[in-house]
């Protein structure tokens, strides 16, 4: 069997939504330049790959129409190589690395290009609307709940209460502004204009001065939904439940912001080929599926199906990246492990300080965490998202001796 | 201080734009910082309302060309927008009723600046001008112009006043919505202030809630918006960055908010303002054209002169073309031709170009009606003996202090001065066909042509709005001699076994107007064999053989000689487009194929390389009318700026080197000459 080796993971700052230096630049553009930037970084014949991966999880207006193969051709990537958009929600930017590293692993494929891109500024969230919006008959088998209201009924059932979703919160906030002052994040790469003026290079979202104050102070998003039929629509499938405590705000919930990843994945044989040195080796990848109203526990299952698929334990991981989606999920997920303390999981923070661009974020979790384990010079990390219609997905890697 | 502030009894003030030392008002720095003074003024009085006019006789001419010229960085020239367009903004939003009150000519940054206005009031002189004609320098409207005409009228309306860049008149500018009511030049100060009278609050559209971009978001015309880009690019090929620019920051501008929209359209502005292309057209069609206007090559001590009655001898294409041109400037026009029908024929021809316009035409057989003649061109056939004898029979009842001028294309102009008693007073005036539409026009002089007579004819070709470029007699003078290597390399290339719809391509890639094939076909090949053999009878010798020959001659013998034989290198069938014609390849079989770079570099290096020798040789004797005379004279690639241009563009020492590289390959034209290499060596440019 073949295995899969990343040669490289590098990702745009995340600009916040509001009033954000990324809001003027086109999905393509960005998208595009990352690609410039990463063919460059290692003299790249982009002609040898084999295919381009890449998600976007509201792929229309800007964001449609292939948007990886057009980003391919403004790039100015070479005619030959094909390229595609993959949409599993909030999985998407992970998930295309674990297709590539299925390619590669297949043989049948030696190089591909995973990432992602979301700029939610300029295409809403939702905006796609899909069977739920258009098609009532879908949406009352289903049925549909909105994410929030599952990460609430997480801390509800877990009895998280708004304290301590607050303060994993903050301590999101601390770990990436300590991780940006201290520049760990190496695969962070400024965007540009056209001429070369710089836009941001930085993630943006963050809030280095942020207080607990300021946190419980903020009000709680989805108690107006729940009050819109969607508490009672979960309370009608959770029937111990008395009513749903809405603790998750803005504050304990990911950033929407703007960004782009782009991952490097290929055969051993093929690195040496372009001389391209293996940073890490892509282990083993799990999917799950869960309740779809609960909807966000999906990252315990995923991780413990990646973990028996590498014949490895928890303890054998020596990071955990798990995407801040809401702060419930994170504590759900530690508990589902039996993982007592947050000393090893997502070390330089998240997507509660940094965002969540959701095409782009697993690819963006699997480059921090890589930098980090080459800063700590460590050797293993399990990353985990929890994924929209109640899915998990999780992808074990090992670092590769130079 | 440019600008002059007057607060009435009422509160408002006017604000009039008028900088010193110069005839018209313009966007530098001078006029940025009263700018800044006037609008930190006007936040802290707070008045009633503010009225933006102009003490000159235009409104406001736009971005000062010398600093736009110069920016060679474009974080500078990002930085220049964005506070000019700062101070606009602040104005724009403070709540206050804001008038342009237009009282003359408003271009570019004058328009950008009235835009940001809430009411526009221009006077109603057919004259004025309004417009964004930025792209045709190679620029782009970064004053808020992409921005504002986009939120003003929609992408669809938007698109063809950016990118084309055509200048309107009032009423026209009215009717478009730019302006929003005309006015006699007494009443504009009147009607502005009222307008601020009736509107005590007010702001732009796009500044109100619930605001919709007119014709919809480019979401809702996503279909058509497709399309958009290719229709630019179908005549553009790729080779001009302004309007490609203009185009994404009104679309990318139309997607997000007024201020983010603003600072992309201010990227795209530093792109192009620091582009090679923009520098080219800049240079070319602003700083030399103007050296050209304002007589730079004019004899200097002769004073202004004026043609009042001019005389026209033939009545042809060329012959009515100039004929029209003279009587629309205003002057007394006497037309002649050997017999009453052609002469009508050729007065009916003047109708069509004039429409309904005025004119003092008189078209007649009698040379005497030539009398008072101050100036007499002549356009008959291209045949000595007959423009020797037109030249006698002129001359006998002209004007004694007249001058006498040939529209030759071809004829050395001193050989043709030796049938006129008066030969310094005899000139060569080269037309452009149409002529009512080339703006060039060649002034040739002969061996004794005087500096007055050089200097009338001069003053007349201004006076028909057209563009002189002189030039010493030679053969083809400059702009035929080097026109003509462009068709000539297209056939040495089909000679050699090219593809023919890839040399066709290769010089429309170049910026050509047309393929050098299709330009061969207008020519003709026939008039090409007249000139040859003139040139033979001449020297009194047979022409060496030339690259592309044996096309030349099997063509001739197929009688294929070009579009008016209904045959050339293309086909023509009746009201169907022109295709190749399908044989040529059997005649030129395909090998070697080139690259279309190579064919491109070959057709731009040979007229190029023609112009440099011209210049040597003193043919033409400034940059600025080579260059020009190029790109007005056959249409030589204008985002070039002109062949000389295009050799700086290239860079001197690159352009040697390939021009090596070509000489060994292809032959001795394209042998750099001695000058340009030692220009090339010294790191100098045209």
């Amino acid at each position: 069997m073949k295995e899969a080796y990343i040669f490289d993971a590098i990702r745009t700052p995340r600009g916040k939504r509001k009033g954000g230096s990324l809001h003027e630049v086109t999905p393509s553009f960005l998208l595009g330049q990352l690609m410039q930037k990463l063919e460059k970084r290692h003299e790249l014949d982009t002609s040898q790959i084999d295919d381009v991966v890449l998600g976007c999880v509201t792929p229309i207006g800007e964001q449609g129409a292939n948007l990886p193969k057009m980003a391919a051709q403004y790039a100015g990537w070479n005619v030959d190589v094909p390229a595609m958009q993959v949409n599993r929600f909030c999985a998407t930017g992970l998930e295309t690395v674990n297709m590539a590293a299925m390619k590669v692993r297949s043989g049948w494929e030696d190089l591909v290009v995973a990432g992602g891109v979301e700029c939610m500024s300029r295409v809403p969230m939702g905006s796609d609307g899909g069977p739920m919006a258009f098609d009532p008959k879908t949406n009352f088998k289903i049925p549909f709940v909105p994410q929030g209201i599952g990460a609430d009924l997480i801390a509800t059932l877990e009895g998280f209460n708004r304290q301590e979703i607050d303060n994993f919160a903050l301590m999101s906030q601390q770990r990436a502004t300590y991780a940006t002052e201290n520049k760990y994040f190496k695969s962070l790469i400024p965007i540009e204009d056209q001429n070369g003026i710089l836009i941001l290079d930085h993630d943006e979202h963050i809030r280095k001065e942020a207080t607990l104050e300021d946190l419980q102070g903020l009000k709680p998003s989805f108690h107006k939904m729940g009050q819109m039929g969607m508490d009672a629509v979960t309370l009608q499938r959770y029937t111990e439940v008395e009513r749903i405590n809405h603790v998750h705000t803005p504050g304990n919930s990911s950033g929407i912001v703007d960004g782009a990843a782009l991952v490097l994945v290929g055969s051993k044989e093929k690195g040496k080929e372009l001389g391209l040195k293996p940073r890490a080796r892509i282990v083993s990848t799990a999917l799950v599926g869960t309740d779809p109203i609960i909807m966000l526990v999906g990252p315990g299952p995923a991780s413990k199906k990646a973990l028996k698929k590498a014949g490895m334990t928890v303890k054998d991981i020596d990071l955990f990246e798990v995407n801040e989606a809401f702060a419930a999920v994170v504590l759900r997920f530690l508990k589902d492990m039996g993982i007592d303390s947050l000393d090893n999981v997502n070390v330089n923070g998240g997507s509660i300080a940094m965002g969540h661009p959701l095409g782009a974020t697993g690819a963006m979790l699997l480059g921090t965490v890589l930098d980090e384990l080459e800063r700590r010079d460590l050797r293993t990390a399990l990353i985990t998202l929890c994924v929209g219609g109640g899915m998990g997905i999780a992808t074990i890697i090992e670092r590769e001796d130079s | 201080m440019s600008f002059d502030y007057q607060k009435d009894e009422q509160g408002i003030v006017t604000i009039t734009m008028d900088m010193p030392n110069r005839s018209t008002n313009v966007v530098n720095m001078e006029f940025l910082d009263s700018l800044q003074a006037t609008v930190e003024r006007l936040v802290e009085e707070d008045p009633k309302g503010i009225i933006i006019t102009s003490a000159k006789k235009t409104f406001l001419a736009g971005g000062d060309i010398e600093i736009l010229y110069r920016f060679k960085e474009p974080i500078a020239a990002f930085s220049f927008a964005e506070v000019a367009k700062g101070q606009v903004r602040r104005l724009e939003t403070l709540g206050k009723p804001i008038v342009a009150a237009i009282n003359g000519t408003c271009l570019g940054g004058g328009l950008e600046l009235a835009l940001s206005c809430h009411h526009r009031i221009c006077v109603d002189n057919p004259k004025t001008k309004l417009g964004l004609p930025e792209v045709t320098l190679g620029l782009l409207p970064g004053g808020g112009g992409v921005t504002r005409i986009v939120r003003l009228l929609g992408l669809e309306k938007a698109f063809p006043i950016l990118i084309e860049g055509k200048n309107m008149n009032p009423q026209k500018a009215l009717e478009t919505g730019i302006i929003h009511e005309l006015s006699n030049p007494e009443d504009l100060i009147k009607k502005a202030k009222k307008w601020i009278l009736d509107n005590p609050e007010s702001s732009q559209p796009w500044d109100q809630k619930g605001y919709k971009i007119p014709g919809g978001n480019p979401q809702k015309l996503a279909p058509k918006l497709a399309f958009a880009p290719a229709m630019l690019q179908a005549k553009t090929w790729g080779n001009y960055p302004a309007p490609e620019a203009i185009m994404s920051a009104a679309v990318e501008g139309a997607l997000v908010d007024f201020d983010t929209a603003s600072r992309i359209e201010s990227r795209y502005f530093a792109q192009v303002v620091t582009s090679k292309e923009a520098k080219n057209m800049m240079k070319a069609f602003w700083f030399q054209m103007n050296q050209i206007s304002g007589g730079e090559n004019r004899p200097k001590d002769i004073p202004p002169t004026e043609v009042k009655k001019v005389g026209i001898l033939g009545s042809g294409m060329m012959g009515h073309g100039i004929a029209a041109v003279s009587a629309m400037a205003g002057m007394e026009v006497v037309m002649t031709d050997a017999d009453e029908k052609t002469v009508e024929a050729g007065l009916a021809n003047i109708k069509d170009i004039l429409k309904k316009r005025d004119h003092n035409i008189i078209a007649t057989t009698d040379y005497n009606k030539l009398k008072g003649c101050d100036l007499i061109i002549e356009a008959v056939f291209e045949d000595r003996e007959l423009k020797g004898k037109v030249t006698e029979m002129a001359e006998k009842v002209m004007e004694i202090t007249g001058i006498f001028a040939s529209n030759t294309s071809t004829l050395p102009i001193t050989s043709l001065a030796e049938k006129s008693s008066r030969p310094e007073n005899f000139i060569g005036l080269h037309f452009f066909s149409p002529v009512h539409k080339m703006k060039l026009v060649e002034i040739i002089k002969g061996k004794k042509t005087s500096a007055s007579t050089l200097a009338k004819a001069f003053d007349y070709v201004l006076k028909i709005g057209k563009v002189p470029i002189v030039v010493n007699d030679s053969r083809g003078f400059y702009t035929s001699r080097v026109f003509g290597t462009y068709p000539e390399e297209g056939m040495a290339l089909l000679e050699e076994g090219q593809n023919p719809r890839a040399i066709e391509s290769a010089g429309k890639q170049a910026g050509m107007p047309v393929g050098p094939l299709a330009l061969m076909d207008e020519v003709s090949l026939s008039l090409l064999k007249k000139v040859r053999l003139q040139t033979q009878k001449d020297l009194g010798r047979e022409l060496p053989k030339a690259p592309g020959d044996s096309v030349f001659e099997l063509m001739m013998s197929m009688n294929r000689p070009g579009k008016a034989s209904g045959a050339g290198f293309y086909e023509y069938p009746d009201k169907e487009k022109k295709y190749l014609w399908p044989e040529l390849q059997k005649h030129f079989p395909e090998k070697n194929r080139l690259s279309q770079t190579e064919m491109m570099e070959r057709m731009m290096f040979v007229q190029a390389l023609e112009t440099v020798r011209c210049l040597e040789e003193s043919v033409v004797t400034s940059i600025a009318d080579a260059n020009i005379g190029s790109v007005f004279g056959w249409g030589f690639a204008p985002f070039k700026g002109g062949t000389l241009q295009f050799i700086n563009d290239y860079g001197l020492r690159s352009f040697v080197k390939r021009a090596y590289e070509l000489e060994k390959k292809y032959g001795a034209r394209f042998k750099p000459p001695k000058g340009l290499v030692v220009m090339a060596e010294k790191d100098q440019a045209f």
